[in-house]
């Protein structure tokens, strides 16, 4: 099997810089050059057969015809070594602490504000502000139960955390799922090089939120897994778990309250519930608190929730540290509440709200990346350096329309991993998920995640709704 | 278990029961329509389908006429049909999908492999040369599904919705192909051994896949009042109404052992179920057999709907 492009001078997670196999990747590296493209053809056929018989599928918003789409899988794993992934994983670790205790200071007494390190307007003119919040002291002080930190490489040394996903971040399942399908598929791999278990992943999940069930809970805590229902996109993520877990997948309908107590509808009649993992945003929750057009939510839910009858996990209003404009501040959070030097660097960041960064973004357009501080999914977004003279100029518009919303970032040279194409290995951008647990006791996160690559050759998006695509993580010992 | 859940499970299996029924009817029309019309009798049979399918109504104000082709096609995949055979498996997915989580794989890789295939089929194909296989994937999938249920299912709760929902889908067609043809089961000395009316009762048979077994049973050629009695009072035969009955009074009693309380379904299947089990063929006829079908029907749909009031709601 031959590979493309040695040596372009960008940072390649299998080949370096300079075109020689990086040490962790070795093994693997030895094993394609000596497997035939056909038998590797037939491989990833039989991985597309597997996912789209478990009907592993997501929905794209507003495509009137595939409602229901693969997300494309290669075969090629990412590797990283137990020595990168302890750093990572200690940064995470800090990062999310920190964020959770950021999070119930911002709903608290605010000493960060107090202390002058972030301005208290970008908290209280956040859209994911909720005040409500201020009234509710969720169990053990945990906001952030599940968080999904997405991080980007450079080189050798180099990670970046480049956004934290507060609310309720997606994806596990393609983690577990991937892994599933490569351990099908290439037994005789695993058996080559030891790679860490992910499939414990449900397990420390369910862990965690028991941990956290409210005190006037039974000893066996129920939890359940709240959905917007079938035709969320990530519909089938919310089976999936549900069913590794073992808990109910229910739905709005599924959930009523009595007297500050939430009970679910069974065939035995009402039954109490103590932990919802909800999969739905804050704003459909519960109609008589927000969007009273919700029918997706609970009514009174936030009664409950408010009387502490009822954990919610994520906690409601995680999502101002979702705020690209906050994140900017992160290195600071996480150094005033740990006393610690930030561990996963930022990348540096221009707030277009300050006159002169915004006056630099605008002379610089054509070299940067610049995003909507409340946007996701890649939407909303301009990468300078592959727009045309027009798209800046419109862009450059927006911005100077409403500064406050918008944030920009040099682009970085994204590291790339070979990934099997048409005409064999061929270098392809990525990133990494990984999916980090906060319980009462402590944290928990499962070596790797989620790595999700830009298939189109020299792409940076790797957003599954604008064609990318992932990838199984290995860890090695 | 969530009511919705078990509501889920009920419907998904009537889904895909129904599905299976509706095939049969179009197989058994286009088989009687190959007849010489000596045999077949002067009747349409495709008009017979559909009278058959429940959907006259909505057929003749979508089609002047039941010519093969609009039959096949309103039953199969039209959209002024709900109930086409393409929708029913459309709602079983979306049942399925909605309470996966209550699904072992095995069940739900037939159901989505069926529904991918639906999507790929092409109307005119079906229309054409390709009915014959189309109806025999429709019956394959549901003989899967059912038999995944079988061997896969814990036997709790949701294996007795499952099944509770199949079975009183099948008595409800059972009892229906027995009304729109109980003419040709009236017992009338004169007609037996005439040439159209074996085969009007042996494509009845055949509609529910029962044909090798009468003569298994009665050793004796097709008769009109034998197909009623095997039909309806026969416990060998697992059509038969009695036998679906005595089926959902099983699983309802186990529900009820599960919950720890009886309550109006298990007391509305018991009743049926020993009308059933007290009934003679001759006293049967002589209330009228289009007068019993009616009664049954009614009661099984009570039946559908104190289930729903006492489990699903």
């Amino acid at each position: 099997m031959q590979q493309q492009q040695q040596g372009s001078g960008l940072f390649d997670e299998m080949n370096g810089v300079d075109g020689v196999v990086r040490p962790v990747y070795e093994s693997l590296a030895q094993w394609f050059s000596q497997t035939p493209a056909e038998l590797l053809g037939n491989r990833r056929d039989e991985a597309e057969a597997f996912f789209r018989r478990i009907g592993i599928t997501f929905a794209v918003y507003g495509d009137a015809q595939g409602t229901e789409r693969l997300i494309p899988f290669d075969i090629v794993p990412r590797m990283l070594s137990g020595k990168e992934w302890g750093t990572l994983s200690h940064g995470l670790e800090q990062r999310v602490k920190a964020l959770n205790t950021f999070i119930g200071d911002v709903y608290g007494q605010r000493e960060i504000v107090r202390a002058g390190i972030v301005p208290e307007d970008l908290i209280l003119q956040n859209a994911e502000f909720q005040p409500i919040m201020m009234q509710v002291k969720p169990a053990a002080g945990v906001y952030v139960h599940i968080a999904g930190i997405d991080i980007v490489r450079v080189d050798a040394d180099n990670f970046y955390v480049l956004e934290d996903n507060a609310r309720t971040p997606s994806g596990v399942s393609y983690m577990l799922e991937n892994r599933e399908a490569m351990l099908r598929l290439f037994p005789e791999l695993f058996a080559l090089m030891r790679i860490r278990p992910v499939d414990d992943y449900p397990d420390k999940l369910l862990t965690t939120m028991r941990s956290v069930a409210p005190r006037s809970a039974s000893g066996e805590p129920t939890v359940v897994l709240l959905t917007p229902g079938q035709y969320n996109s990530a519909y089938y993520e919310h089976s999936f778990l549900a069913d590794k877990m073992g808990i109910e997948l229910v739905e709005g309908r599924d959930l009523f309250v009595r007297d500050s107590v939430v009970y679910m509808r069974t065939t035995e009649g009402p039954q109490r519930i103590d932990v919802i993992y909800r999969r739905l945003d804050d704003s459909f929750l519960d109609p008589l608190t927000f969007r009273p057009d919700s029918t997706l939510g609970v009514p009174g839910l936030m009664s409950a929730y408010k009387a502490g009858n009822v954990t919610i996990t994520n906690a409601v209003g995680t999502g101002v540290a979702d705020d690209k404009a906050l994140y900017s501040y992160m290195p600071d959070i996480i150094r005033f509440y740990t006393g610690e030097e930030p561990i996963l660097k930022n990348v540096p960041t221009h707030r277009c709200r300050e006159p002169d960064a915004l006056k630099y973004v605008l002379d610089n357009l054509k070299d940067l990346v610049v995003k909507e501080v409340n946007g996701s999914g890649g939407y909303g977004m301009l990468i300078g350096p592959h727009s045309t003279k027009a798209q800046c100029a419109e862009f450059a518009k927006k911005i100077e329309a409403n500064p406050d919303g918008f944030i920009a970032q040099p682009t970085l040279s994204l590291s790339t991993v070979p990934c099997f194409v048409e005409s064999g290995l061929a270098p392809r951008h990525v990133d990494l998920r990984p999916f980090v647990l906060s319980g009462a006791d402590k944290v928990r996160i499962v070596p790797g995640g989620l790595t999700r690559v830009a298939l189109k050759e020299g792409s940076l998006v790797v957003n599954s709704s604008q064609g990318g695509g992932t990838k199984d993580t290995w860890v090695t010992e | 278990m969530l009511s919705r859940t078990a509501e889920s499970l009920f419907w998904l299996s009537r889904y895909v029961e129904r599905a299976e029924n509706l095939a049969r009817v179009l197989d058994v029309a286009s088989r009687l329509s190959t007849l010489p019309s000596a045999y077949a009798g002067t009747s349409n049979e495709w008009e017979g389908a559909i009278a058959t399918a429940v959907c006259e109504e909505d057929f003749y104000k979508a089609y002047g006429s039941a010519t093969r082709e609009n039959v096949v096609e309103f039953i199969v995949a039209s959209d002024a049909n709900p109930s086409s055979i393409r929708n029913c498996i459309e709602i079983a997915r979306t049942n399925a999908r909605s309470v996966r989580t209550a699904l072992t794989s095995e069940m739900w890789e037939v159901i989505n492999d069926a529904w991918l295939k639906m999507q790929r089929l092409k109307l005119r194909d079906i229309r054409g040369n390709e009915l014959g296989r189309f109806l025999q994937l429709i019956k394959d999938i549901s003989l899967q599904f059912d038999g995944a249920a079988y061997r896969t299912m814990l036997r709790t709760d949701g294996y007795y919705f499952q099944r509770v929902g199949m079975l009183l889908e099948r008595a409800d067609n059972t009892a229906r192909l027995l009304d729109v043809k109980y003419h040709v089961l009236l017992p009338d000395e004169e007609h037996v051994g005439g040439g159209l009316d074996y085969f009007q009762w042996s494509s009845l048979l055949r509609s529910v896949s029962a044909l090798t077994s009468f003569h298994w049973v009665y050793r004796e050629t097709v008769k009109p009042w034998l197909v009623a009695d095997f039909l309806i009072l026969r416990p060998e035969q697992p059509r038969s109404l009695i036998s679906l009955y005595g089926n959902m009074n099983n699983f309802l009693d186990k529900l009820a052992e599960t919950y720890g309380r009886q309550g109006k379904s298990q007391r509305l299947v018991r009743h049926t179920y020993s009308d059933l089990q007290n009934m003679k063929m001759d006293s049967l006829f002589q209330g009228g057999l289009h007068e019993f079908v009616t009664d049954f029907l009614d009661s099984n749909n009570q039946l559908g709907a104190a289930i729903a009031e006492q489990y699903l709601a």
